[in-house]
């Protein structure tokens, strides 16, 4: 956004107070769900057992051992490589993908030009979780069931997103820009590679974020897709926990709170461009 | 040669949405005619039968009913996320904490929202404990009462996307040009009539965009509930529906009939609202 810091205007005093109770009260809303599972998974088996309120705080705050039963038995380190494959694979490929795409249908006439522009915005349209009954056999008759690919594949060719938002922002690059490196001789790969790309920085930003937590978050496509345990995920690694570990909140509570962990640190050093890439990117 | 440059770098995306997109979207509306089951080598073609069957078996069609739930939720979402957006405007202390209190949520994974929540509606859990702190009694079953499940789902579901919408408004709200907001001041304008006649008009476009995702995300509902409950006792969408008569019953053509249903029921919805609402997406081009 290019607006400048919000104007500094001051609520009337009389509705303060009622404007931040409902604000307290939200927080709390958010915060107290989450509190309590930190508490848990810091307890001990006994202390769940002892009857205590489940607002108690733990005995020990220093008691990791239940994330250390949980990294190793829900095998969070291979999820956390698994993930960050898959997601470092889907997120370029939609870069390259998504910028190739808009730079031949922004930067070139051509016949079918706006029928291929159609087939792409309207795809964008289609919930990808109503086509899972038959992009099931795709994948399945391309081999590439239970492998890392299938996510990789569907993230790749099914959540349009990227090249709305590639398409909106390489209309505001000159097209002066590009001729003038033709007239040096450049060929239109070495421009999409050399003066496209690089000055799409922003725009890619906001499809890695945008793009990156959605691969992160998402449960469904590895859960159908790769039912093999040592294909977990995060969300499907985290998922499994609900069997073999039965009412162990403790170990769940852990496990919860693992995955949640990146989640956080990403928002606190990323926010703004978060804030910026998600108000552009929620064209969808 | 240069009618060919386009092609070069079409080509891979075009694959990719080819196979990825059009091809199951295509093949689901051939399926939707055929009783498949997703593994024979062959089948035959039955008409409308799927069609009728989802129509005519009351059982097949009330998990629509469900949407309902979520879709009452939505309408609480986005008047929720209206007035944070609208307050968090103000200058007010602490308002990037409150800001990112209030959307971190829907960054949050799925299924880690789902083991909260489930804890938190556990007999005797946080939510129990909460309501005897002001003396509401407990033996309710939050997710096992048919009667209670929904609410307890759709509720999530506010906390969960409430931050979207809420985040989505607040950049709507601060790109209103400030000497809007003081005109209307020095003209004595209440808080209201700004609200009416400077907000409500500059914002309507992200209101139609969230109810487009309200109706069609309502329409399509399937983590939380598949994560929470497995869709038992009444919590069973749509698409949790569909995905098991898929891949648990093997009824691929009674599934894909489903899914033509409601794909068609989002892109009727998503049509009415580009009717009703225009957009900038048609811009392009």
């Amino acid at each position: 956004m290019t607006v400048s810091e919000p104007r500094a205007r001051r609520l009337p005093r009389l509705s303060a107070t009622g404007v931040y109770t409902s604000l307290i009260v939200a927080a709390v809303v958010v915060i107290l769900p989450l509190t309590v599972v930190l508490f848990t998974s810091m307890k001990t088996p006994e202390e769940l057992a002892s009857g205590e309120s489940v607002l108690a705080p733990p005995d020990d705050w220093f008691n990791f051992g239940n994330y250390a039963t949980a990294f190793q038995r829900g095998h969070i380190a291979r999820a956390l490589l698994n993930t960050t494959i898959i997601l470092v694979v889907s997120v370029t490929g939609t870069v390259f993908i998504g910028s190739m795409a808009a730079y031949a249908i922004d930067r070139f006439r051509f016949r079918f030009r706006s029928l291929v522009l159609g087939l792409f915005l309207f795809a964008t349209l289609v919930p990808s979780i109503t086509t899972q009954v038959t992009t099931f056999q795709v994948i399945d008759q391309l081999g590439l069931f239970n492998t890392r690919l299938a996510p990789i594949a569907l993230y790749m060719g099914t959540d349009i997103v990227a090249i709305y938002i590639f398409l909106q922002f390489i209309r505001g690059i000159p097209a002066s820009v590009d001729e003038a490196a033709r007239i040096d001789g450049a060929s239109y790969f070495t421009i999409y590679r050399r003066i496209i790309l690089p000055l799409m920085k922003p725009a890619i930003a906001t499809v890695v974020i945008v793009k990156g937590i959605a691969v992160y978050n998402d449960f469904y496509i590895p859960f159908l897709y790769m039912p093999d345990s040592r294909l977990g995920t995060m969300s499907t690694a985290l998922f499994r926990f609900k069997g073999p570990s039965g009412a162990h909140w403790e170990q769940i509570s852990a496990g919860t709170i693992l995955v949640i962990v990146p989640t956080l640190v990403v928002f606190l050093a990323l926010q703004r461009f978060i804030y910026s890439g998600l108000t552009k990117g929620t064209g969808k | 040669m240069r009618a060919l440059t386009p092609w070069t770098f079409l080509v891979v995306p075009l694959a990719f949405l080819v196979a990825f997109s059009y091809v199951p979207i295509v093949n689901m509306v051939v399926y939707s005619f055929t009783d498949w089951d997703g593994i024979s080598p062959d089948y035959t073609f039955t008409g409308l039968d799927n069609y009728t069957e989802i129509f005519t078996r009351r059982e097949l069609f009330e998990v629509f009913l469900t949407s309902l739930y979520y879709l009452g939720a939505s309408v609480i979402q986005i008047v929720l996320a209206l007035y944070f957006a609208m307050v968090l405007s103000f200058n007010l202390r602490f308002r990037n904490l409150f800001k990112g209190i209030i959307f971190f949520p829907y960054l949050v994974n799925g299924v880690a929202i789902g083991f909260v929540f489930l804890y938190f509606f556990q007999p005797g859990g946080t939510f129990d404990t909460f309501l005897g702190a002001f003396g509401i009694g407990g033996g309710h079953l939050w997710l096992g009462d048919p009667d209670l499940v929904n609410y307890s789902l759709a509720g999530v579901s506010v906390w969960r996307f409430l931050g979207l919408n809420f985040v989505l408004f607040l950049g709507g709200i601060q790109s209103i040009p400030s000497e809007l907001y003081e005109a209307a001041e020095m003209d004595g304008a209440n808080r209201r009539q700004i609200f009416r006649h400077i907000v409500a008009p500059m914002l309507r476009p992200l209101i139609g965009l969230s109810t487009i995702l309200a109706v069609s995300g309502s329409l399509s509902v399937f983590e939380i509930p598949y994560i929470m409950t497995g869709g038992s006792g009444n919590s069973e969408t749509f698409v949790i529906q569909t995905v098991k008569l898929a891949f648990q019953f093997n009824k691929t053509g009674l599934a894909s009939a489903a899914a033509v249903v409601l794909l068609l029921l989002i892109l009727l919805v998503t049509w009415v609202q580009r009717r009703l609402v225009p957009d900038r997406r048609t811009e392009i081009s």
